[in-house]
């Protein structure tokens, strides 16, 4: 372990030694009903949070092919909570199997051999031929668009989107090799921050709420002083990454938004399900969806942009008048 | 042995642990809407541990007792009941055979149904948990309305596709004084309906 990395696991642990401290004292002096309720759940939180970070943690250090099983995990048990949700009819039953049991392994074994060409497009082309082509054997027409599109958003999300996290270990970037786990630390640890700190900023000061039919919790007061904070320790996290300070400050920007936006969406979507949490396995949090909505949108966006940034290049070149009008 | 099984039947279906008997002490009847094949392992694996290994879900005859693997797992593994649905007689009827079960202390698994349906609707039910109801007016009949079986393992269909199950047990019921069959199937098959989202 270099000791950047070690640096990163302190910081971790440093700060849930601190919310553990903090939630025991918050627990001793709550006084009324909804207080005690409140910190009870808080309390839950940071346990949860010692067991997610621990089994993170550890799966980085055991290196790519434990990770890349680790989201692959992760994977089925979000689209097991997404597919339950939803409405799905006695004809969509072949294409679950195969969505669970054929795509989503052979999109992570694409992951764990580092295909990056296949990885790419295997959903957004190939899977997505195929569901509509299976669904359209089992000779039902009822529902067909929406059943269809409801599979194909399932995979994006849960399996297409998520499986970008471990693809960040295989992104090759400019003097950044054999480095890459301290990037993807970084992706998580920003993102993380942000949701903890939205949530702190709103309960001590939220007034505003940005989108009270989508996300009653969500405040404008929380969201910026959530995100600001978050902004502003990411870019001292600089030295981690391959970033320097002002770039690691705009890329936390982006993942912050990409995922407050992320968090939203799956909000509207539980919603429009009628649903409150995605599941019950977390306790305090909710379903594995509900831990990891801000991470779906943010993890490709980030791939790619810092792919493009500051990637030795896995895709082909751009025309040149593109490179010329950037200055490339 | 059992209760690893149990958990393992949790972890790969979703379904929670009962934290207690829904009823107190005693046997009780356990009946549930009927869609897959998974269903008693599903109802029984929710049971706590003691009552667990208190409890024989019926299971039927014709397709459990066929070859002697299956008759095995019914029989050794789960403690169930066989049940006949065709060539009832006097000495294999499905009420003498859960009552023995009952009066032995055990409580029992049944699906009023007889078949699972093919649509995820509940249909009519059959007489026998009338009769059971009876003759044992004084144990509790518990509903459990069990979610999404239908979609992870629908009739016709040899693959199963990894959903949440749930299963809710309801508040129990008895058999009113002099209530006639079809009042009180109709009762006990609306208790499992109420739960329907639709």
């Amino acid at each position: 372990m270099d000791p950047e990395t070690q640096r990163l696991l302190g910081l971790v642990g440093g700060i849930l030694v601190i919310a553990s401290v903090i939630g025991f004292i918050l627990s001793r002096r709550a006084k009324s009903e909804a207080a005690r309720a409140t910190i009870a759940n808080l309390n839950a939180r940071i346990r949860s949070w010692w067991v997610m970070a621990a089994i993170f943690s550890a799966t980085i250090l055991l290196g790519p092919i434990f990770t890349t099983v680790l989201f692959a995990m992760l994977s089925f048990l979000a689209m097991r909570e997404f597919i339950t949700l939803t409405r799905t009819d006695r004809a969509d039953h072949e294409v679950l199997f195969w969505a669970f049991f054929i795509i989503l392994p052979l999109h992570y074994l694409l992951v764990g051999i580092g295909w990056y060409g296949m990885f790419t497009i295997f959903i957004p082309v190939y899977a997505f031929a195929f569901i509509p082509f299976r669904r359209v054997l089992s000779g039902e027409t009822k529902n067909f668009l929406a059943s269809t599109s409801r599979i194909q958003w399932a995979l994006l999300i849960c399996v297409y989107a998520v499986s970008h996290m471990p693809m960040i270990l295989r992104l090759p970037l400019r003097d950044y090799e054999g480095e890459n786990a301290k990037l993807l630390f970084f992706f998580v640890l920003t993102v993380q921050l942000s949701d903890v700190l939205q949530y702190v900023w709103g309960k001590t000061c939220g007034k505003h709420p940005v989108a009270p039919r989508v996300s009653p919790h969500k405040t404008w007061e929380g969201t910026v002083g959530g995100i600001g904070t978050t902004v502003l320790i990411s870019s001292l996290l600089w030295w981690a990454t391959p970033f320097s300070p002002w770039q690691a400050g705009l890329m936390a920007l982006l993942i912050c938004l990409a995922g407050f936006f992320g968090g939203l969406v799956l909000s509207a979507i539980k919603r429009d399900l009628g649903a409150k949490d995605w599941g019950g396995a977390i306790a305090g949090h909710g379903g594995f969806l509900d831990r990891i909505d801000s991470l779906c949108f943010a993890a490709p966006l980030f791939f790619h942009i810092t792919g493009f940034c500051f990637g030795t290049g896995m895709d082909p070149r751009p025309p040149a008048w593109i490179l010329e009008w950037l200055g490339r | 042995m059992r209760a690893f099984l149990a958990a393992l039947v949790r972890l790969a279906t979703g379904v929670r642990l009962l934290p207690e008997a829904p009823h107190g002490n005693g046997p009780a009847i356990f009946f549930a809407n009927h869609a897959s094949h998974m269903d008693f392992v599903v109802v029984w694996a929710a049971l706590p541990n003691a009552l667990r290994d208190l409890t024989s879900p019926a299971a039927a005859e014709d397709y459990w007792g066929a070859t002697k693997l299956r008759r095995r797992i019914a029989c050794e593994l789960f403690r169930a009941v066989l049940i006949p649905r065709r060539d009832v007689n006097r000495s294999n009827h499905p009420v003498e055979r859960l009552g023995t079960a009952l009066e032995a202390g055990r409580s029992v698994i049944l699906f009023p149904e007889g078949t699972r349906s093919l649509d995820g609707e509940t249909s009519e039910f059959k007489s026998g948990l009338y009769h059971l109801a009876r003759r044992y007016p004084d144990i509790p009949l518990i509903p459990v309305h069990l979610e999404n079986l239908s979609r992870i393992l629908p009739k016709g269909s040899r693959l199963p596709v990894p959903l949440i199950a749930q299963a809710r047990f309801l508040a129990p019921m008895r058999l009113e004084p002099e209530e006639p069959k079809p009042v009180f199937l109709q009762r006990a098959r609306s208790a499992l309906e109420e739960m329907d989202p639709h």
